[in-house]
């Protein structure tokens, strides 16, 4: 197991992207962050309470998105979901999609189906910590990236413990 | 984590962890329900056949929308309407429709034990919609799902079920269910509705007594004199036994708490269920129903199939 980013690396990553997206956004106005479960959840809680810190007073949207029921591989391995939590009206909204790794880019398929079953957003964005860009099955691109990196195709590269590590087959 | 069962033959055979997974999935697809559009497309790729033996309303539509909600292919099967009126046997029928590739196989018969004799015999995964005096499970899966939706938990609930319990296979399927997750029982009836052994052989109180068995419990499922299948004489009229052991407006008064009232469907009212009780703010009748989609939805997504 390799450590790819420390607790304090990971969290200085964050307070970053959470620059980046507030400047895109000064006013926050119509924009909904949402976190894909479960990894891109916990990273999605800790981005916007830095948003918080930057905008305060402002209105910080965040809701969290599960993709079990979307999966393209369903049928290898019926999986419990996770819990799902949009209340919100998304039409018209501009969506950040928040999520730990991108790889094959199959999970963000998946929750963009999950998202449009709830209305049709204006512009839906992408945010990754890890970027693992040369496996990409689909033609996805992250908007914000904190990372990337060169792995193996059998690697896992998984949030544990507040760190990202890097498991090999 | 998944089921230890492939089929969902009654809850007698289900673990503690089933049921659990089988309730926590449910909320997930609760949430679906409320959605713009009410669909998830992971049963796309399933064919599913409603084998209809029995008559049935709620049951076999809200099936038929949980189907359709998770994106299946379905067929609907009356025995009334099909060339089991010829005298086809069930097994040649099941085999006839399987052969058209249909994947799993949604079952209601009025013979106890018809879906685990299915189960021996067939590929496809069988879920009991109902055999005769046996088990219902989606009901007691559905009854317990809102049982703890209103009230918050399972453990320690004391819940009376009223009425026809001899032949009531949702009293089994609820008695089944709610011990094995740690709620406390009462069965109350006029003793000819009520098995002799059931105290011994299932873990629950027996009370002859509708107010005691009321002023004990927190929930009330009231179920439904199932005069089809009573071929003898067990209670003098349904006016006496409405008498007896109906529930009405001033008896709930009278108890010194709000109990829930539940009712599988469907009511005779004025007979076990007064209108007023009914359709009170006390009754979770209404939301049973609603929450039946969901919890089918949940075994049919939890039990379709797998191909690692």
């Amino acid at each position: 197991m390799q450590v790819l980013l420390s607790s304090q690396e990971l969290a200085a990553m964050v307070k970053e992207l959470a620059v980046q997206m507030a400047t895109t956004y000064p006013e926050l106005k119509d924009v909904i962050f949402v976190g894909i479960q479960q990894g891109g959840a916990i990273i999605g809680h800790d981005i916007v309470e830095e948003i918080k810190k930057l905008k305060p007073g402002k209105t910080v949207n965040y809701g969290q998105l599960d993709i079990t029921f979307y999966r393209d591989d369903i049928r290898k391995e019926i999986l419990a979901p996770d819990k799902m939590n949009l209340p919100f009206d998304i039409e018209n909204k501009r969506i950040i999609l928040i999520d730990d790794v991108l790889f094959t880019g199959r999970t963000i398929k998946a929750a963009l189906d999950v998202l449009l079953d709830y209305g049709r957003p204006e512009k839906v964005e992408l945010c990754v910590i890890i970027d693992r860009k040369e496996y990409r099955q689909f033609p996805i691109q992250a908007d914000y990236v904190g990372k990337v990196v060169q792995t193996e195709r059998k690697d896992k590269v998984k949030l544990i413990n507040g760190e990202v590590v890097l498991v090999k087959p | 984590m998944q089921l230890s069962t492939r089929h969902l033959l009654g809850i007698k055979n289900l673990t503690k962890e089933d049921i659990s997974l089988i309730l926590s999935t449910a909320e997930q697809f609760k949430e679906v329900l409320q959605r713009p559009v009410k669909k998830v497309p992971s049963l796309r790729d399933v064919t599913i056949v409603n084998l209809f033996y029995e008559n049935s309303t709620r049951t076999r539509f809200s099936f038929e929308l949980a189907e359709k909600r998770l994106s299946a292919d379905t067929i609907n099967f009356a025995s009334s309407t099909s060339s089991a009126a010829k005298g086809e046997t069930l097994l040649d029928t099941v085999n006839n429709i399987l052969s058209m590739k249909v994947d799993m196989v949604v079952m209601r018969h009025s013979a106890s034990g018809a879906p685990h004799f299915l189960a021996q015999h067939i590929p496809a995964a069988i879920i009991n919609a109902g055999d005769g005096i046996n088990e219902h499970p989606t009901q007691g899966l559905l009854d317990a799902f809102s049982i703890k939706e209103k009230t918050g938990k399972l453990e320690g609930r004391k819940v009376g079920i009223i009425g026809d319990i001899m032949h009531s296979r949702v009293a089994q399927s609820n008695i089944y269910l709610l011990k094995k997750m740690g709620a406390e029982v009462t069965v109350c009836g006029p003793p000819t509705l009520i098995p002799k052994y059931i105290s011994e052989a299932l873990g629950v109180n027996v009370s002859y007594n509708l107010k005691e068995t009321l002023e004990w419990c927190d929930v009330a499922n009231v179920l439904r004199i199932q005069l089809e299948r009573q071929n003898q004489v067990l209670f003098s009229s349904l006016r006496e036994y409405s008498l007896a052991f109906g529930i009405n407006r001033k008896l709930l008064d009278g108890l010194n708490k709000e109990i829930v009232i539940m009712h599988p469907g469907p009511i005779n009212r004025g007979v076990e269920l007064d209108s007023d009780v009914a359709d009170s703010k006390q009754s979770i009748i209404l939301q049973q129903v609603e929450n039946g989609v969901a919890v089918r939805m949940a075994v049919l997504y939890l039990l379709s199939p797998q191909t690692p």
